[in-house]
């Protein structure tokens, strides 16, 4: 090796590309051990590969917007943002390995990640092992509040329940269809809703809930069983909590099929700008959607975000959607703790953000809870001929997140609070922690 | 006789009510109008309803432009326009504006105004010159029920001609009567006659709504009304599965088409099938985006344009796969499946780098939207052209292999390499066009599942499972096996489904498959001598 070099020296041409070398080594060298010691890491933790890269990469993206914006006002604390990327590929056991390479290896100060439940649920126990921050920004079943995590997106009382508030009360709907796909968040809210509608005296004939695989593309028969049981003479409406890709063939059949909104309308709570970007929308004309944010809501916090946003990503087409809100959110609260505390020690952050307010999009002032989840406003939009959302109805003020849903017999006697109780799931009637239900 | 001169008397009332209206009324059009001015649903509601009953001439184009979303107003000046193409008109008078403000706030609606707007429009096109008019004026009433109509639509009755709207106007005015109040019983156990003899899914509804407060006999009657109907729909739901069954079994059948090539004949595992229906449906994304933006009028021709597009590029990447990987791997199956497995991620990737990972857009041309009824069961046209496509395909492809050169050559060579070698095939080229042919018709396969199923990178991994059951079920090698394993398929799973549920019907297909491979390992139709055993 040595000998190879010095007859490489020994040319004149090669000798100058090999002190070329050198230096830009040295130089990269000495800026990334300069940077090691300036910046402040922040992990992302989205999938940029397989089935979840359709919902999580505009997520990564939107993380990366934002810290470049922050790093333009001069970072925090002094020092600059530096954004660690990495790729759990939609693989659940992945995420967990990914979060601790983030935590141990690259050593983040807080990590913005996740979209599935199984994924959150996942990398749980890394985060409590290594005690880091992790922001969930997507509406999600509840039943949880964990030190170490921040939901900044809907619980099932921020979004299900409004939702169904509004079909009962403004187009007095009778009859229920619960359709999701099967796994965990669809099978909860499902649950919820369920002891919800019958606590309204709604009956158990005028619900029907039906479950699809993961992906489904043949909804021919429940689309026409939908148009059956809405058929007996009193109002229906589908409360969807289909997931992901099922959506577009499911809509699409319903289109098909003549299922207009005026008569059965259909309340999705995972569909959103993102998703209609796929679909041509006007048979859709009409079908509801529940969100704490919408991007053709007016507001001056908003249009400026939807500039810098379609600036960014060089796409005038480019939508936002809520769960993008939920890490704008979720991101200026982690600064305002970080520079409140003047640390990113997680011990001392994750006791500073309960009380953190920061303004959201849609012109309100969003607050973390000592539960770990934040308020929100919660809107009901209608699908318009663009693919955006008109909303026609909001909550007079903003929601608060419970962690624990109050229409399950298991969980409506707990709580969470991280403040005065340290306890993600206190029992108010024995006054015990660590209770699930009574 | 009593019951005509109460009709021709409320006929008389409701004409002179008509020829009144417009000196009553002409005041209360601006004040109507000025109701969309304010953005408040519940004011629109109300301005609906008083342009309604207006009878100024100008009401079915106000409440149509608001249908259209081109009803418009200025937040200045709280005047209402419509927007009508490149000209906008005083929604008042009618007339065109020279100069219109500048920022025009579209009217809202929501779903109660839609309905509103529906019933209120069907009043007042009930007369429309236009039958098709006339047709949907009486379907909105059918589903407004608005009393208010009942006058309008004796007068309707009387005129028309056209005996399909005439039947449409009258089980119109029997749901009215059925809802209203005042009606009498045998007007509205009439009424019940008229709706079950319509015997669809609206009638039950209709029908369905009658509660048992009503006066006993017209309440029998729609409980009976109801169980005749829906024993009627018993029937025809039968027909309905089976129907869906073979719309379900084209999709298993062209997804597989293909496999059955590159699997079936070639003995490949190729892991990598699901990625050419994936290439197939981004050529047809790629074909409608370069005619949106270069000719917009050739958009129904777009999928036609893609078909050959589609096998061209699936093909050629096909071959290239064949000379670049597999032919080094004939022979050790399992290297192939890892091979084409790990080949399918990268052609993922390499797609939702290039395209992004999100949705895209596939538009449906107007042949291929829209249904049609024959008896109680409703047939969508993009699922009858699947069909129709998917046995085309199928045809061609046999016609192919039995009637070409290209075909006896890829049949010798699948059944006896060696010989085939010695009469002179190159069978190395036979190899990759083979190959190349099953990846085309996966392309092929792509441009129609477009048109029902997502557009994203993950298409083509949501088909590979079922088009590996597919072939193996029917048969390996064995075309005809592929077509009657798909249809079989498709129509069991879909008979399963309304007892089971998507999900258990869908284990319940993999459990019975389980079984039958286990009693017949060869699949349905197993090949019979050497071909097998190379």
């Amino acid at each position: 090796m040595a000998t190879f070099i010095r007859t490489v020296a020994e040319r004149p041409m090669a000798r100058r590309w090999l002190a070329a070398t050198a230096g830009l080594a040295l130089s990269l060298a000495a800026t990334v051990a300069a940077k090691a010691q300036e910046t402040i890491k922040v992990g992302i933790l989205h999938s940029l590969s397989g089935t979840m890269a359709i919902s999580e990469t505009t997520l990564k993206d939107v993380m990366l917007m934002l810290i470049d914006e922050q790093n333009k006002k001069g970072g925090v604390l002094g020092k600059k943002l530096e954004a660690v990327v990495v790729d759990p590929a939609s693989n659940w056991p992945l995420f967990a390995e990914k979060a601790r390479e983030l935590i141990s290896k690259n050593k983040v100060s807080v990590v913005f990640g996740c979209w599935t439940s199984v994924s959150r649920k996942s990398v749980l126990p890394v985060f409590k092992e290594l005690n880091s921050i992790l922001f969930y920004p997507v509406q999600y079943e509840g039943e949880e509040s964990e030190r170490n995590v921040f939901y900044t997106g809907a619980a099932p009382n921020q979004q299900a329940i409004p939702a169904v508030d509004y079909l009962m009360k403004d187009e007095k709907v009778k009859r229920w269809v619960l359709a999701g796909t099967d796994y965990v968040y669809p099978r909860t809210t499902n649950k919820i809703l369920e002891a919800y509608l019958k606590s309204k005296g709604v009956k158990q004939e005028d619900i029907m809930i039906n479950y699809t695989p993961f992906g489904h593309s043949d909804w021919q028969t429940i689309v026409a069983d939908i148009k059956k049981f809405g058929s007996a003479g009193k109002k229906t409406a589908v409360v969807s909590t289909i997931n992901g890709d099922a959506n577009v063939p499911f809509y699409k059949e319903l289109g098909n099929q003549g299922v207009k909104a005026k008569d059965i309308p259909v309340v999705a709570f995972s569909v959103g700008e993102e998703e209609l970007a796929g679909i041509d929308t006007k048979p859709l004309l009409g079908h509801l959607a529940a969100w704490n944010y919408f991007e053709s809501i007016k507001s001056p916090g908003n249009s400026e975000f939807t500039k810098k946003w379609k600036a960014f990503t060089k796409n005038p087409k480019r939508v936002t959607n809520d769960p993008m809100e939920a890490h704008v959110i979720g991101f200026a609260m982690w600064v305002k703790a970080v520079e409140k505390v003047k640390s990113t020690d997680p011990d001392k952050v994750i006791a500073a953000l309960p009380g953190i307010e920061a303004p959201n999009l849609t012109g309100g002032t969003s607050k973390m809870l000592p539960n770990h989840h934040i308020t929100k406003p919660v809107f009901i939009g209608e699908v318009r001929a663009d693919g955006q959302f008109d909303v026609v109805w909001k909550t007079p003020g903003l929601v608060a997140g419970d962690a624990w849903s109050k229409e399950l017999d298991g969980s409506k006697d707990l709580i969470g609070d991280w403040v005065t109780l340290k306890c993600g799931n206190y029992n108010t009637k024995t006054k015990k922690c660590g209770g699930q239900g009574s | 006789m009593r019951m005509i001169f109460v009709r021709l008397f409320a006929f008389v009332l409701a004409l002179g009510l008509y020829l009144a209206a417009p000196v009553a009324y002409a005041q209360t059009f601006d004040q109507a109008l000025a109701k969309f001015a304010t953005d408040d649903f519940s004011d629109t509601d109300e301005g609906i309803a008083a342009v309604a009953v207006s009878g100024n001439p100008m009401a079915a184009a106000v409440i149509e432009a608001l249908q259209d979303a081109r009803l418009a107003y200025d937040p200045a000046s709280k005047k209402v326009y419509i927007k009508d193409k490149d000209r906008v008109l005083d929604a008042a008078t009618g007339n065109a504006v020279a100069s219109p403000p500048a920022d025009l706030e579209t009217v809202r609606v929501n779903n109660r105004l839609r309905r509103a707007i529906e019933a209120a429009l069907g009043g007042l096109t009930l007369m429309s010159a236009d039958p098709d008019k006339r047709t949907e004026a009486a379907q909105a009433v059918f589903k407004s029920r608005d009393a208010k109509t009942l006058p309008a639509l004796n007068t309707a009755i009387a005129k028309e001609t056209n005996s399909n709207i005439k039947r449409a106007l009258v089980e119109a005015r029997a749901s009215v009567v059925l809802g209203s109040d005042d009606a009498s019983e045998a007007d509205k156990i009439e009424a019940i006659a008229v709706i079950k003899a319509r015997g669809d899914q609206d009638a039950v509804s209709l029908l369905s709504g009658v509660t048992s407060d009503a006066p006993l006999p017209v309440y029998r009657a729609a409980q009976a009304g109801v169980t005749a109907i829906q024993n009627q729909l018993e029937m025809w739901s039968g027909v309905q599965n089976a129907w869906y069954g073979l719309s379900l079994g084209s999709v298993l059948l062209l997804a597989a088409i293909g496999l059955a090539i590159t699997f079936g004949v070639m003995g490949v595992i190729n892991m990598a099938h699901g990625e050419m229906v994936m290439i197939g449906a981004y050529v047809t994304f790629s074909v409608q985006e370069l005619i949106r933006t270069y000719n917009p009028g050739l958009f129904d021709y777009s999928l036609l344009i893609a078909v050959p597009l589609a096998f061209l590029v699936s093909g050629v990447i096909g071959i290239a796969i064949e000379r670049g990987i597999i032919r080094f791997l004939y022979g050790r199956p399992l290297e192939t499946l890892l091979a084409t497995w790990g080949l399918s991620l990268i052609l993922q990737q390499a797609v939702r780098t290039a395209f992004g990972p999100t949705n895209r857009e596939v538009g449906n041309p107007s042949w291929m939207s829209g249904a049609f009824e024959v008896g109680q069961i409703n047939i969508t046209y993009g699922r009858l052209w699947i069909i129709v496509f998917t046995l085309v395909v199928f045809a061609a492809l046999l016609a192919m292999l039995r009637f070409t050169r290209l075909g006896l050559e890829m049949r010798a060579v699948t059944q006896n390499r060696a010989m085939a070698a010695s009469m002179g095939i190159r069978t190395a080229r036979i190899d990759a066009l083979t190959f190349g042919l099953g990846s085309g018709i996966a392309g092929i396969a792509g441009v129609a599942l477009s048109q029902i199923d997502n557009v994203s990178p993950n298409l083509g991994q949501g088909y590979i499972i079922d088009s590996f059951l597919v072939v193996v079920f029917g048969g390996v090698g064995n075309l005809w096996g592929t077509l009657v394993g798909a249809f079989t398929l498709g129509i069991a799973n879909k008979f399963l489904e309304p007892f089971a549920g998507a999900v258990l019907g869908k284990i319940a297909i993999l459990v019975l498959i389980i079984l039958f491979i286990q009693k017949r390992p060869r699949g349905m139709f197993a090949l019979k001598g050497r071909a097998i055993e190379t």
